[in-house]
């Protein structure tokens, strides 16, 4: 099989009738993950009109409107709940759901863990950034301790939730993580999540230089790149550092892979279990 | 030709099979009193047929998943209540806004907060017309009587399928659980719309393009028309936008698609309007009340009739504007502090006195209660 160029995806599976440049600051991670998921999407052999790409509110929420398929825009924190709706209803479509920390964790966070547990076959891309980008700097589920923000002039006080252990707890079949950095392993792990059966999340680290870094005295958005670089260590070789080597960096990869009944199969039994006891009288 | 089967049933229980014989194949819910028969039956039912019963995390999830499914071409329905509803405002806007086809059933209870559940109250009639943020354009009915519960499920569907908008049935406690026989349809006979979808090549589609009707034809998802829905102000691409003369047309066009049909969203019923000098304008439970009173009223020789309001919202001006003529006084029984007789205030415009009667103990308004405000008008 011949690897079609980036040029070639772009061109395949960006709309063409959507006004570009698209809405984030420079030094966003956002555009590369656009690039990775149309990448993914491309070598996943899905074709366009088997894809519905969700999101929620912010930054991450402008994702989908560039993409060539079906896209929906959803409210804030709720972008799960309509991509079940869909999936639900047309269940030979991969929907992939786009969602900032906030969007996922904070607002969305009662969805996200619900999801997770119902294991339905959806991708959740949570771009993880650290903070309320698109309003301002505001502090967020996944902000460090101690940070500035608009909102925690003087340091923020509360601890920081860990997305991808979430969703692990919470029972998604496939957890992984990436930064924006290692965009190839982000692109092999978004693929591998398309072609997982089950609820699976990519947690991708991004940095937001305008509205995080600059509060938090970061020389550039070069600076945030090398940190990712820095903070990111590949999950094999996590394993094996102490509790004092990890501290400040996190685990990157396929952190929980495992085989669970999914939602569409079993839905399917309870159809044939009721459509059964209809014909025999008994309900 | 089949005989009909008169069945007994329950309010909640009419919306269902109202709902089904609609086309309805995808239900979201979260239970909630008075509503969760509707919830439970439907987790019955929709499987037997191979369509889509999920029970949500909370009522947002529930109106989230509708929606989802209302753009992947399905009939969706939620039903709830008070709390819920409130819950729901945020994504019923989104509905508006997206043009998506969904039906919401509000089953009210005496509120606000958690208040009297389970018991009756008609306090959400404001709130189902201006419960999202933002001015938007609004169905809502009401229904009274169980085989109107039937009905009103099946014009709500047809409604939102034709409108390509959020319709809320706005049942009631006392509605939703009392028993009586009715006799359904056969299912050929529901008259039943769906909505129009694109018949050009996915190429040529352009979502939000309107023929004189305003109302654009809506594609299910995943079906080759690759397009984009967004909460935001959007162009006829569906792409958002802040250009001011595609952001005016596109509000225009909004509520221009609901009140061009004003006459036909228009749905009501009248007992002895013909001859009555005192007029009983009543909606939901507080109709059946005020039935019985307008009979009870007669045998006694008063001159009473009643205007029953079917469809809440738009409000229906013109059959009220008409029954207010020549009355000596206008009594609005509903079980809230007077949220129908602002409305009926506004088309009324002075012409005669209009007097509430209003109660908030999570009890019905009696037909005789409706009789004796009727003698002292008198």
């Amino acid at each position: 099989m011949t690897v079609p160029s980036t040029q070639t995806v772009v061109y395949e599976w960006l709309r063409h009738d959507k006004k570009f440049p698209h809405v984030w600051c420079p030094g966003c991670g956002l555009g590369i993950l656009l690039g990775a998921l149309v990448r993914a999407l491309a070598a996943s052999g899905l074709t366009k009109d088997q894809v519905a790409l969700v999101s929620g509110i912010g930054c991450a929420g402008r994702l989908p409107v560039y993409v060539d398929v079906g896209s929906i825009h959803t409210t804030h924190g709720r972008a799960l709940t309509f991509a079940t709706g869909i999936k639900l209803s047309k269940p030979e479509l991969t929907v992939v759901v786009v969602m900032g920390d906030g969007d996922a964790m904070a607002i969305g966070g009662n969805h996200l863990i619900h999801a997770a547990r119902r294991n339905l076959d959806l991708v959740a891309v949570v771009v993880n950034n650290r903070t309320f980008g698109m309003t301002g700097g505001q502090f967020s589920p996944t902000t460090p301790m101690g940070a500035k923000t608009t909102t925690a002039l003087y340091g923020h006080i509360e601890p920081e939730f860990d997305i991808a252990a979430v969703c692990a707890t919470a029972g998604a079949a496939l957890v992984a993580r990436s930064t924006v950095y290692h965009v190839d392993r982000l692109e092999r792990l978004l693929l591998q999540a398309l072609q997982k059966k089950g609820f699976s999340v990519v947690e991708v680290m991004s940095p937001c230089y305008t509205n995080f870094g600059r509060q938090n005295l970061m020389a550039s958005h070069v600076v945030m790149m090398k940190q990712l670089k820095e903070q990111g260590i590949p999950v094999e070789r996590w394993q094996k550092m102490s509790e004092i080597e990890r501290r400040g960096s996190f685990p990157l990869g396929v952190l929980v892979d495992r085989d669970l009944p999914g939602y569409l199969d079993s839905y399917r039994e309870v159809c044939k279990t009721a459509a059964k006891l209809r014909s025999e009288g008994k309900i | 030709m089949i005989k009909r089967q008169a069945r007994l049933l329950q309010g909640n229980e009419a919306i269902v099979h109202g709902a089904l014989a609609a086309g309805c194949n995808f239900f979201a819910g979260y239970p909630i009193t008075p509503s969760s028969e509707i919830m439970e039956l439907m987790s019955r039912e929709l499987p037997v047929r191979g369509d889509v019963f999920i029970q949500m995390e909370d009522e947002i999830a529930s109106l989230g998943a509708c929606i989802g499914a209302g753009l992947a071409g399905r009939k969706a329905m939620t039903a709830t209540s008070g709390p819920g509803f409130s819950l729901m405002q945020e994504n019923f806007g989104y509905a508006c806004m997206a043009e998506t086809p969904v039906v919401v059933v509000n089953v009210m209870r005496a509120g606000p907060s958690t208040g009297m559940p389970t018991n009756v109250a008609q306090g959400d009639v404001q709130q189902a017309r201006w419960g999202t943020h933002g001015d938007h354009p609004c169905i809502a009915l009401c229904p009274s009587t169980v085989a109107e519960c039937y009905e009103l499920t099946v014009v709500a569907f047809n409604h939102a399928e034709r409108f390509r908008t959020p319709v809320v049935l706005l049942s009631d406690e006392m509605v939703a659980h009392t028993r009586e026989k009715v006799v359904l349809p056969h299912p050929e006979d529901v008259e039943v719309i769906d909505r129009r979808r694109p018949t050009v090549p996915p190429d040529w589609y352009v979502p939000y393009k309107t023929d004189g009707s305003l109302i654009p034809r809506l594609a299910d998802l995943g079906e080759g028309y690759r397009y984009h829905v967004t909460g935001l102000t959007h162009d006829e691409r569906g792409f958002p936008t802040r250009r001011l003369d595609e952001v005016q047309q596109f509000y225009t066009r909004l509520f221009a698609k609901i009140s061009r049909q004003f006459h036909y969203l228009e749905n009501v019923k009248d007992y002895y309007l013909d001859d009555c000098e005192l007029l009983i304008i009543a909606y939901g439970c507080s109709a059946r009340s005020a039935r019985a009173a307008v009979r009870l009223g007669r045998e006694r020789g008063l001159k009473v009739g009643l205007l029953q309001l079917l469809s809440l919202w738009p409000f229906p001006r013109r059959p009220v504007s008409e029954a207010l003529n020549g009355k000596i006084a206008v009594l609005v029984p509903e079980l809230n502090l007077g949220q129908l007789r602002r409305e009926v205030l506004r088309v009324n415009d002075g012409r005669t006195a209009v007097i509430g009667l209003n109660k908030l103990d999570g009890t019905m308004i009696t037909p005789e209660e409706i009789l004796t405000r009727l003698r002292v008008i008198k």
